[in-house]
């Protein structure tokens, strides 16, 4: 069986559940009393999809705005992207369009995105129609789902989706070595930032 | 005893710091000024500098100030001095050391007591009483020593307080208050309560801060009954900490100083100019949302943490072999453009490496040291994956990040923490495997399970029967130049396990290390009989000691004892402390770098990485 790896980045404004997400889906737990992340935490899980094993390589960004100019280290060469917002939260949708925004002008351009409308539980705080969210996403190409990473809703399926989008093409690169790999990704963002 | 004379009368004052311009304050807007903090924090003050003496009795004050509103109610003044005076001090001292525009409420500290003041500054009111009891105490000489009544104080709260009442009168009983605001006067932290609460009272010490600053000086503290008050200006920053825990004024100032150093580690100095450049009013507290647990995490531990008084790193003891192989395991870990490698267990030092170059040009400060375990130590961030953030240290430079690598090597237990520094933003997947080669041969050596049987050791140990307690910081361990300030010290032991008396016991070493370090007359040797022990501090060229005894121990006793236990960390010191700071090569050399210029790990390393260099 092949393996993939797979670059995926977690983006979005502080508080809405980045971390908790990545937690759930590479532990299967929830913290309630998490702490803010600080600079990026970095993870992988191995899961199988059809016949192959994608390794997502996950880097889960902090939301704090001290860190916002990092966040180009984090995309760059990132397979997908999940922007995450809170339901329960207006401004972090407004937050996500900005990041659709950025990723566009300055992240690779196949990335796939996929948004995350996070903290579905608390349907009523919801400040955020599914179905305001739902066009936006349909509007950009991105994939779309509401998530509760505190009642795991939708947590895997988000990355299952982002394993259906990944281009079957980028196999062949991808699978070879893992240092060679390691080498590639690192001279690909040497030259974009020179 | 001339230094508790001396502290006397400084006791209530705030000192200025008065250049050779020192026109005199306008004696009525500082009043004004100190009497609208004072409905937040004091009773009403009089301010004194040297060049003149300008009387002014309180009501005229009271008029003076729509905004002290607050006529003393019942005022039995001590008839020697019913008014409060406004004293300008025009000493031209360039140094700004010792002059000082004081601040006294109509008598002397003693006189003040016996007045029952009930007026206007509310907040002093309660911790009045509380400064009545400190009279309990048996000092030196029979004089009463300003910390004796430590352990009657609250000891800190250990978790945050965001959403304190800033009215309550809790909020005011706070050993220690901690505010940072701008120098347009916006709540960037405070310790307690919201900062949007304090919004006006920030804005009130920032008038203080500017109204002194206007005759061309510099307010350094405030000093009431109970309070003292001391600010620090850094660039755009001004830091304030309010404290009834009657430490000096000099160790209160190098506790903001950490906190802005806190601050700088996040922000670096660098940015936070260039942003009050730009924008006068800006609201830092964007950039520092999310951290203000890192900033309540410091100011617990150096509350609670003597590393921080003693500006000296504690590092957990392990038998020399076994930290040896740890070094070394870290040193053959290496990747281009690293410079520190650290290893932490139990939130002490285990081992640390540095790059060779680094450590030749420079060394890493104490103060860097407890930031970073600070920061470990504060967040549970760390404990999910292995993070890269960066992050400046401010007395290595206050201008750059570094980019730090931290895992734990034992989750879930999150005990033994790596750290891992390097230059190179890009460098986290050539640090990673670092990591990795670390954990490989740390399971290979079992080193995980030897270091959780490292702890701390027992004063009993030293055999040294009335020997309670002790801080000892040598300045003689080999290779000392150019490596990091350690201490060593044991676990505090009964009578010292509850909160309380652990508090109690460090307010008597932060005494003496004032008495010892004091700017006016410092000492070499202390020997205090205290209430419920007998501390004995000495200071030589070549260690700086503080012991507890217990209380009846006699002076002879206690010189005995001394030589034993120096004789006893002589021996242990191997132990006790990183005695051989050990050193790697990773400077990138571009021109050799990819063609094995290196050691062989390293090439073995990150292959596809170092072609690129």
């Amino acid at each position: 069986m092949s393996l993939r790896e797979l670059k995926v980045c977690l983006l979005g404004d502080t508080g809405v559940g980045k971390s908790s997400i990545v937690w759930r889906f590479v532990e299967d737990s929830f913290d309630p009393n998490i702490n803010p992340t600080i600079g990026a935490s970095f993870m992988t899980k191995t899961v199988q999809y059809q016949n192959e094993l994608h390794k997502f390589l996950i880097w889960d960004t902090a939301g704090q705005e001290r860190f916002r100019a990092l966040a180009p280290m984090y995309y760059r060469g990132s397979a997908a992207a999940i922007i995450v917002y809170d339901i329960t939260k207006e401004d972090s949708f407004q937050t996500l369009k900005n990041w659709v925004k950025e990723l566009r002008q300055h992240g690779p351009p196949n990335i796939v995105v996929a948004i995350a409308g996070n903290k579905c539980d608390l349907t009523d705080a919801r400040e955020v129609p599914e179905k305001d969210a739902k066009d936006y996403a349909d509007s950009i190409h991105a994939i779309f789902v509401e998530t509760s990473a505190k009642n795991a809703i939708n947590i895997n399926e988000v990355f299952i989706e982002i394993s259906k989008r990944i281009p079957v093409v980028e196999a062949t690169g991808a699978s070879s070595g893992k240092g060679f790999k390691l080498g590639r990704q690192a001279s690909e963002s040497r030259r974009t930032c020179c | 005893m001339e230094e508790d004379n001396h502290h006397d009368g400084e006791a209530q004052g705030v000192k200025i710091c008065d250049p050779p311009s020192g026109s005199n304050p306008s004696a009525d807007n500082l009043a004004t000024s100190l009497s609208l903090l004072g409905n937040h924090m004091f009773p009403d003050q009089v301010v004194r500098s040297d060049s003149g003496i300008i009387k002014r009795d309180r009501d005229e004050n009271v008029h003076l100030s729509d905004a002290t509103a607050e006529e003393p109610s019942q005022d039995p003044e001590p008839p020697s001095d019913p008014e409060p005076k406004v004293e300008t001090d025009d000493t031209q001292n360039p140094e700004c050391e010792k002059e000082s525009a004081q601040l006294t409420d109509g008598g002397t500290e003693g006189a003040a007591m016996d007045n029952g003041q009930s007026d206007s500054g509310e907040f002093v009111v309660t911790v009045l009483a509380k400064a009545k009891l400190e009279e309990q105490g048996l000092g030196v000489k029979g004089r009463s020593s300003p910390l004796l009544e430590a352990g009657i104080q609250e000891s800190p709260a250990f978790i945050s307080h965001r959403d304190e009442d800033v009215t309550a009168d809790s909020w005011r009983q706070h050993r220690k208050h901690v505010f940072v605001l701008s120098e347009a006067g916006k709540p960037i932290y405070s310790r307690y309560g919201s900062e949007e609460a304090l919004s006006s009272t920030m804005g009130v010490m920032m008038a203080l801060v500017s109204f002194v600053q206007s005759s061309d000086n510099i307010i350094r503290s405030v000093y009431s009954d109970g309070h003292t008050v001391v600010f620090l200006q850094k660039g755009p920053l001004v830091l304030v900490c309010v404290s009834s825990s009657r430490q000096s004024e000099q160790q209160l100032r190098g506790e903001l100083l950490y906190v802005y150093y806190q601050i700088i580690s996040m922000l670096t100095q660098a940015s936070i100019s260039r942003i009050f450049e730009h924008k006068k009013n800006y609201d830092l507290r964007r950039l520092l949302a999310g951290s203000e647990k890192i900033l309540d995490g410091l100011l617990n531990l150096v509350d609670s943490d003597p590393s921080f008084l003693l500006a000296a790193v504690h590092c957990l003891p392990l038998t020399s072999s076994l930290r040896d192989s740890l070094s070394q395991i870290l040193q053959k870990a290496i990747t281009p453009n690293l410079v520190f490698s650290i290893l932490i267990a139990k939130n002490q030092l285990l081992t640390i490496i540095q790059e060779k170059t680094v450590i030749e040009d420079t060394r890493l400060e104490p103060a860097d040291v407890h930031l970073l375990l600070n920061l470990i130590g504060a967040s549970s961030a760390f404990q999910a994956g292995e993070i890269w953030t960066p992050i400046c240290l401010p007395l290595f430079n206050p201008d750059c990040y570094f980019y730090a690598y931290i895992s734990y090597l034992d989750p879930p237990e999150c005990t033994v923490c790596l750290l891992l520094l390097s230059t190179d933003k890009e460098a986290f997947y050539a640090v990673a495997e670092c990591k990795r080669k670390i954990e490989e041969a740390m399971v290979a050596q079992n080193s995980l399970s030897l270091i959780a049987k490292a702890q701390s050791y027992s004063v009993s140990q030293v055999g040294v029967s009335d020997l309670r307690h002790f801080m000892y910081k040598p300045f003689d361990v080999p290779d000392n130049y150019r490596q990091l300030t350690q201490f060593t010290s044991p676990e505090m032991e009964a009578p010292y396990s509850s909160e309380e008396e652990k508090m109690r016991l460090l307010d008597l070493y932060r005494y003496m290390h004032s008495r010892i370090h004091s700017t006016s007359r410092p000492l070499k040797l202390i020997y205090h009989v205290a209430e419920r022990e007998t501390l004995l501090a000495w200071v030589t060229s070549k260690f700086e000691l503080y012991t507890c005894f217990s209380p009846l121990v006699t002076k002879t006793c206690a010189i005995t004892a001394i030589t034993k236990l120096l004789r006893w960390i002589k021996k242990e010191e191997d132990r006790l402390f990183i005695r051989y700071p050990a050193k790697y090569s990773t400077t990138p050399n571009p021109s050799k770098s990819s063609k094995g210029g290196k050691s062989d790990q390293q090439d073995s390393t990150d292959n596809g990485f170092l072609s690129l260099l």
